[in-house]
């Protein structure tokens, strides 16, 4: 069995708010999977329910094997899991979080100094081991609970927004860690992300939009689907330079409120000619080869913001005390 | 299948809470400046005034009800640390771990039942302050009943971290069940001489029960046959233990 992950028509509902909707998909074998959407795309609620924390409303899953609903102690057993919030005792040191965790997952006595040393190795925090958590940076926090997701070798690594709200630098170092531990013990690494740049290191993306996977594919593929290269144009007035374009190219042109935007097959060629032919005085031109962002605008006609966050955050939170309320 | 008793969850559950306890000095200052207070500054202020029951002073009469109050603060304290655990996060490590529920709930009961110990042994110490010299023999049966009255405790505690989700309402919580818990145990006053519809409250109150079974081993006297205080001990201890694991097992977090 190559599989790490199956689901099936994985469904689940909040009150009659449909948090994930039959959504099927697997996961290879030492595979690095990414899901990417926005905040309240039902990310989270994939990972509570892979792991065990929730239960779905209907479909099913297996995670290295086992189902989810009825196995769930088997599940456990085999997966390691990086909360999108904070899960350390900050009263403790950072050994003391990994040999409590060591414990309850019944790591062999003679080897969990072993396994803390290794873990606190890897992540780079051995000089800090006898710290308090209390005293640590958000990425050294971060590093330890991956370090500790590890500790019991699970064979799936779950990892919700690994690198949420920490700075640019400390990101880049968080992902050196997890394309380091994909070479050298190859986990299977299951992670949500909103960053488009991180989802680029995935061997595999799901686009998950609205509880909805709306496209599954290689991050080269996915970029594929936007055909050639974008113009971004900027004009004295983009109205009429749009109607213009349209009529001569026969292209699609997008209104943006930064200028207009489209997608031709050869971008290098395809300006000069349409800097000399255009009407309206042209006041900037650039031209680009599609990102994810790109794909991901075309997929589901919005783009992935943090502005967005504000308000779905609220609702998720709200969303999550009400299931906790209800049980 | 799992089994439901799960000695290294307990036992880690267990030894972070004492770790902590020891480690956060403030805690351990704060909760043993309460007792001290009431016993030295309520007992003394009110032993002129208060006649002698029973052939003790008001200060060795209130001392069962110091240590009853030191193991129901303690261990209550305790166990709804639960809900800052949630608040911080650190309640998701636990319960995405392989381990059942019940052993967390078990350790927990476990922790509370030896910090009231640890604080209760404390108060023990300044008996000989107040003259209240209390039999060796009966020191033992005083610890089990403690412990006993301690788990039963902390198993309310649980109780109310498992259906509370902020922590807002811990005040309230401790303002109207906790404190009037306390007062109506017979601790404060003799319940032989109330009137009857503070009589009731009083006897139906668990802990009532506890605090006179302690007040038979550290004053030689009691309000209740001490087999009956005894029995209606274990038997709340039965219910808040079965209690705390039902809540806490069924919450989703």
């Amino acid at each position: 069995m190559n599989l790490s992950i199956e689901v099936d028509e994985l469904h689940r509902e909040f009150r009659g708010f449909t948090a994930v909707d039959h959504i099927s998909f697997s996961v290879d074998r030492g595979e690095l999977f990414g899901f990417l959407g926005p905040n309240g795309a039902g990310k989270t609620t994939t990972v509570r329910m892979l792991s065990t924390l929730s239960r779905p409303t209907s479909g099913s899953a297996r995670v290295a094997g086992f189902d989810v609903v009825h196995q769930h102690d088997m599940v456990r057993k085999s997966i390691g899991i990086i909360f999108q919030d904070p899960s350390l005792d900050d009263r403790l040191t950072a050994r003391e979080n990994l040999r409590f965790h060591a414990m309850i997952y019944k790591v062999p006595r003679k080897e969990v100094g072993q396994r803390i040393d290794r873990a606190l190795e890897w992540m780079q925090l051995s000089d800090r081991a006898d710290h308090l958590v209390r005293t640590f940076s958000g990425g050294m926090k971060r590093r330890l609970e991956i370090g500790r997701g590890l500790l019991h070798s699970p064979g799936v690594l779950f990892l919700d927004e690994p690198t949420l709200g920490l700075d640019p630098q400390t990101r880049a170092r968080i992902w050196e860690r997890l394309l380091d531990l994909r070479k050298t013990i190859g986990t299977t690494l299951f992670l949500t992300t909103h960053y488009m740049d991180e989802a680029e290191n995935c061997d595999r993306i799901a686009i998950i939009d609205h509880g909805r996977i709306v496209a599954l594919d290689t991050p080269a593929r996915l970029k594929g689907r936007v055909q050639g290269d974008l113009v971004r144009l900027s004009t004295a007035d983009d109205v009429s330079a749009a109607d213009e374009i349209r009529g001569k190219y026969d292209i699609e042109v997008l209104e943006e409120s930064s200028g207009l935007r489209l997608e031709v097959d050869d971008g290098a060629a395809f300006v000069p000619g349409l800097l000399r032919g255009l009407s309206v005085p042209v006041l900037s031109v650039s031209v680009r080869q599609p990102t994810l962002e790109d794909v991901f605008l075309r997929l589901t006609g919005r783009e992935i913001r943090d502005e967005e966050a504000g308000e779905k955050d609220r609702l998720r939170s709200r969303i999550r005390r009400m299931g906790r309320a209800g049980r | 299948m799992m089994s439901v008793i799960d000695l290294s969850c307990i036992k880690m559950v267990w030894l972070r809470d004492i770790l902590r306890y020891f480690r956060e000095r403030s805690q351990l200052y704060g909760s043993l400046a309460r007792p001290v207070l009431w016993l030295f500054v309520l007992g003394m202020g009110l032993r002129g005034s208060y006649g002698r029951v029973q052939d003790v002073d008001y200060t060795q009469f209130i001392f069962p009800g110091i240590l009853a109050m030191t193991a129901i603060f303690t261990s209550v304290q305790s166990a709804v640390s639960i809900i800052w655990d949630r608040e911080f996060g650190f309640l998701k490590e636990i319960l995405v771990a392989p381990v059942p529920r019940t052993s967390i709930a078990v350790g927990k009961g476990l922790a509370g039942t030896t910090l009231s110990l640890i604080q209760g042994m404390i108060i023990l110490m300044l008996a000989p302050l107040v003259n209240v010299s209390i039999p060796w023999l009966n020191i033992l049966p005083l610890i089990g009943v403690i412990a006993l009255l301690s788990f039963s405790l902390t198993g309310i505690g649980i109780v109310i971290a498992a259906r509370m989700t902020s922590f807002q309402g811990f005040g309230t919580i401790m303002n109207f069940i906790i404190m009037p818990m306390w007062f109506l145990s017979g601790a404060l006053f003799p319940f032989d001489r109330l009137p009857g519809w503070l009589t009731v409250l009083v006897r139906v109150n668990p802990l009532t029960y506890g605090v006179d079974l302690i007040r038979k081993l550290v004053l030689g006297f009691s309000y209740q046959p001490p087999l009956l205080d005894l029995l209606f001990l274990v038997g709340f201890s039965v219910i808040t233990t079965a209690a705390a694991v039902f809540f806490f097992s069924r919450g989703e977090y």
